[in-house]
């Protein structure tokens, strides 16, 4: 197992409830630099609310949530952060249920990620002064130069709505990209893709983790995906965590076996 | 393609319209001589007319699904009017056009021409206003007419207790129409869709209801009168003369505004209210502050229809809450829908069409809600996006094709 870098996201004790439902229980979990960890269990499990809690988008009903940013030399604690700032930190994720923004171009939607990251305010944009005409003009090429990256620049003026269904997976990362982010959180980002597209997405994280030095917390079903590109595994079921480790610990553990008797003979 | 099928079905749609009009259409009770009146004739031609009706809606509803499948098909789906207005060739010769039809307007018509067209133009600056919250922001404000109504209050409150000029004042109103704006946006802030548009609707009747009871305030229902008209370097100028003024500087804050909202729409704010009316929980996860981008939206559209109060308030003299019901703000709202939420052009068209159309068909006067209903309903169903739907800004690359969204 390769040496990595300090942790920069710890979970701890975290737990989520909707009135009688323990959707999250107590979770641990720790992301280290540079490391692609995958977050997996039955369908119903958490792992999606699991993103919610620490994206800012539910407050959990208790536990800790902190980062430290590799740029940073301090911990920020998450709880109570509303979304935005959540990201503004360097958090960014995608949607399991494809949520672009539709009516928007594929570069404005790869924009308004870098939304945190642009100061212009009512002013700038009424008088277009020089520091705003540059600061969009650098905007717009920024955008560009991620959407090449990610494999859409061809695509740069289409709508959202009009793109082929693992283009609009794969515009959901460049989105969540151009947020500046140092960890991404990925939520089944090979969902309805066919085999083809599903190993084109294997080297793309794995050129987001080379290239741009960002970590990757992913949930996935697709197991050949996850033990291929995985450094370390979380498996929760009913809201628990029941195995923890390597991909090839998981693949013999006992619990994690009971758990996907029957429901995934890939695994 | 007209099937035996769609014979009937049209049959039995105009024989449950004749059933459901029997007792309005074709009874009357004559009270004078006590006798009741059959009037058969009206049960055909109401027959008939559904029979027709129908059938031509079934028609276009055919022809509208087998556009949505060319569409899929990666048809161009952008109409032949909108492809012609992005053409230079077309489009400047266009502008210049309406440049001069504008300037010439109100000395070629009369006073009283020129009187319409300055309550049109209002209903554009204060519709571009309402567009920034609705069709951009996404945020369904059915209260709009309260900033319209506290901008004209503004500029005859503080003429008649302190003097102030209308061009002290326009800016003013400005400032006053976004401090409510953002009043508003506060309480709000975390509804959506039809709760919004069910609170923003009882704040503007609030308003309303305030200016309407606070006799000391505002002088109730009886108004405001003589308040002036805009004045021109303290030179007197004749009624006439004051209208043109008027309308030249109508002419001024359209221009102003559109200049204003299109660079708006085209920068990083605008981009956060369209993020928010796409999708509000993705548009915070991608670092943008919904708070702040919802009030902006409020507070930005509320100025131009307080600026449009003051100039409505200088225009016609008198202001009294009867202007300013809940039916306003409708209005407004459908120059809005009706043109293309979210394309400045399509707006303004909607509102020229809507404050103009029922001023030059007067004889349809009882019909025109009826008129407007139908419109609407009609828009809704074949062109949701308006008469002219919005076009998002593309970016050229070097080396790259050119693809238009
Ligand atoms: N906002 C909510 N209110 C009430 N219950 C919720 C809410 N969000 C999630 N749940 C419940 O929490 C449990 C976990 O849901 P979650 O979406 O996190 O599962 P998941 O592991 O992402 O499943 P999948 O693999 O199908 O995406 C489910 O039983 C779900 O019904
Ligand atoms: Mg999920």
């Amino acid at each position: 197992m390769p040496d990595f870098g300090k942790q920069i996201l710890a979970v701890n004790g975290l737990s989520m409830v909707f009135g009688g439902l323990r959707a999250l229980d107590r979770i641990d979990l720790d992301v280290r630099q540079g490391e692609v960890v995958a977050l997996i269990g039955p369908n119903g499990a958490g792992k999606t609310t699991f993103f919610n809690c620490i994206t800012g988008l539910y407050a959990p009903t208790e536990g800790d949530m902190l980062i430290s940013p590799p740029r940073k030399d301090k911990n920020i604690r998450l709880n109570g952060l509303k979304p935005n700032l959540v990201t503004e930190q360097g958090l960014a994720r995608t949607f399991q249920n494809i949520r672009l923004f539709q009516n928007m171009t594929v570069l404005e939607n790869v924009m308004i990620g870098r939304h945190c990251r642009m100061s212009a305010g009512i002013a700038g944009a009424i008088f277009r002064n020089r520091a705003t005409r540059h600061e969009e003009q650098q905007v717009v090429e920024e955008s560009y130069v991620i959407l090449q990256k990610i494999g859409l620049a061809q695509y740069v003026n289409d709508f959202a709505k009009n793109l082929p269904y693992g283009a609009q997976r794969r515009l959901e990362i460049a989105r969540a990209m151009a947020t500046d982010p140092f960890i991404l959180l990925l939520d089944e980002p090979a969902a309805g893709m066919n085999t083809r597209e599903t190993e084109e997405l294997d080297d793309l994280i794995e050129k987001i983790r080379e290239m741009e030095g960002i970590s990757i917390l992913l949930i996935e079903h697709d197991m050949k995906l996850v033990m291929s590109i995985s450094d370390r595994i979380f498996v929760v079921d009913y809201g628990k965590k029941i195995a923890e480790g390597t991909p090839e610990e998981i693949k013999s553990d006992p619990a994690v076996i009971k758990a996907y008797l029957g429901e995934e003979s890939d695994a | 393609m007209f099937s035996i099928e769609e014979v009937k079905k049209s049959f039995l749609v105009s024989i449950w319209f004749m059933f459901l009009t029997f007792p309005i259409m074709v009874i009357r009770v004559n009270t004078i001589y006590k006798i009741v009146e059959w009037r058969w004739e009206r049960m055909f031609y109401i027959g008939i007319g559904t029979f027709v009706i129908s059938f031509i809606w079934r028609y276009l509803m055919r022809r509208k699904e087998m556009g949505v499948k060319k569409k899929e098909v990666g048809e161009d789906a952008l109409p032949l009017a909108q492809r012609l207005l992005q053409n230079r060739r077309v489009s400047y010769p266009a502008i210049a056009l309406v440049a001069v039809l504008a300037l010439i307007y109100p000395f070629v018509f009369s006073l009283y021409q020129a009187n319409i067209m300055i309550t049109a133009l209002i209903y554009v600056v204060i519709a571009l206003g309402l567009n920034i919250v609705v069709g951009l922001a996404g945020l369904l404000d059915l209260g709009y007419v309260a900033f319209y109504a506290v901008g004209a209050y503004a500029y005859a409150l503080l003429n008649y207790h302190f003097g102030l000029s209308f061009w002290v004042v326009l800016p003013i109103g400005a400032a006053i129409g976004a401090l409510f704006g953002i009043i508003l946006g506060f309480p709000v802030l975390r509804l959506r869709g039809d709760y919004l548009a069910i609170v923003t609707l009882g704040f503007g009747e609030i308003i309303r209801l305030i200016l309407e009871n606070w006799n000391e305030f505002s002088f109730g229902p009886s108004g405001i009168a003589n308040i002036p008209r805009p004045s021109f370097f303290g030179i007197d100028l004749s009624l006439a003369e004051t209208t043109r003024f008027v309308y030249f500087i109508m002419i001024g804050l359209t221009i102003f505004t559109i200049f204003v909202v299109n660079r708006l729409e085209n920068s990083r704010i605008g981009r956060a209210w369209i993020a928010l009316r796409e999708d509000e929980v993705a548009c915070q996860a991608m670092g943008i502050d919904k708070t702040k981008t919802k009030l902006t939206a409020f507070a930005l559209g509320a100025t131009w229809a307080g600026m449009g109060g003051v100039v409505f308030a200088a225009q016609t003299t008198f202001i009294n809450p009867a202007s300013f019901t809940i039916w306003e703000s409708v209005i407004i709202l459908c120059c809005v829908v009706l043109g293309g939420m979210g394309s400045i052009i399509g707006v303004i068209l909607g509102a020229l069409v809507i404050k103009l159309l029922p001023e030059y068909l007067r004889e349809f006067s009882q019909y025109r809600m009826l008129l407007f209903g139908a419109i609407l309903v009609i828009m809704m169903v074949f062109r949701p996006g308006g008469i002219i739907t919005s076009v998002r800004r593309t970016y050229q690359f070097k080396g790259k094709s050119n693809r238009h969204a």
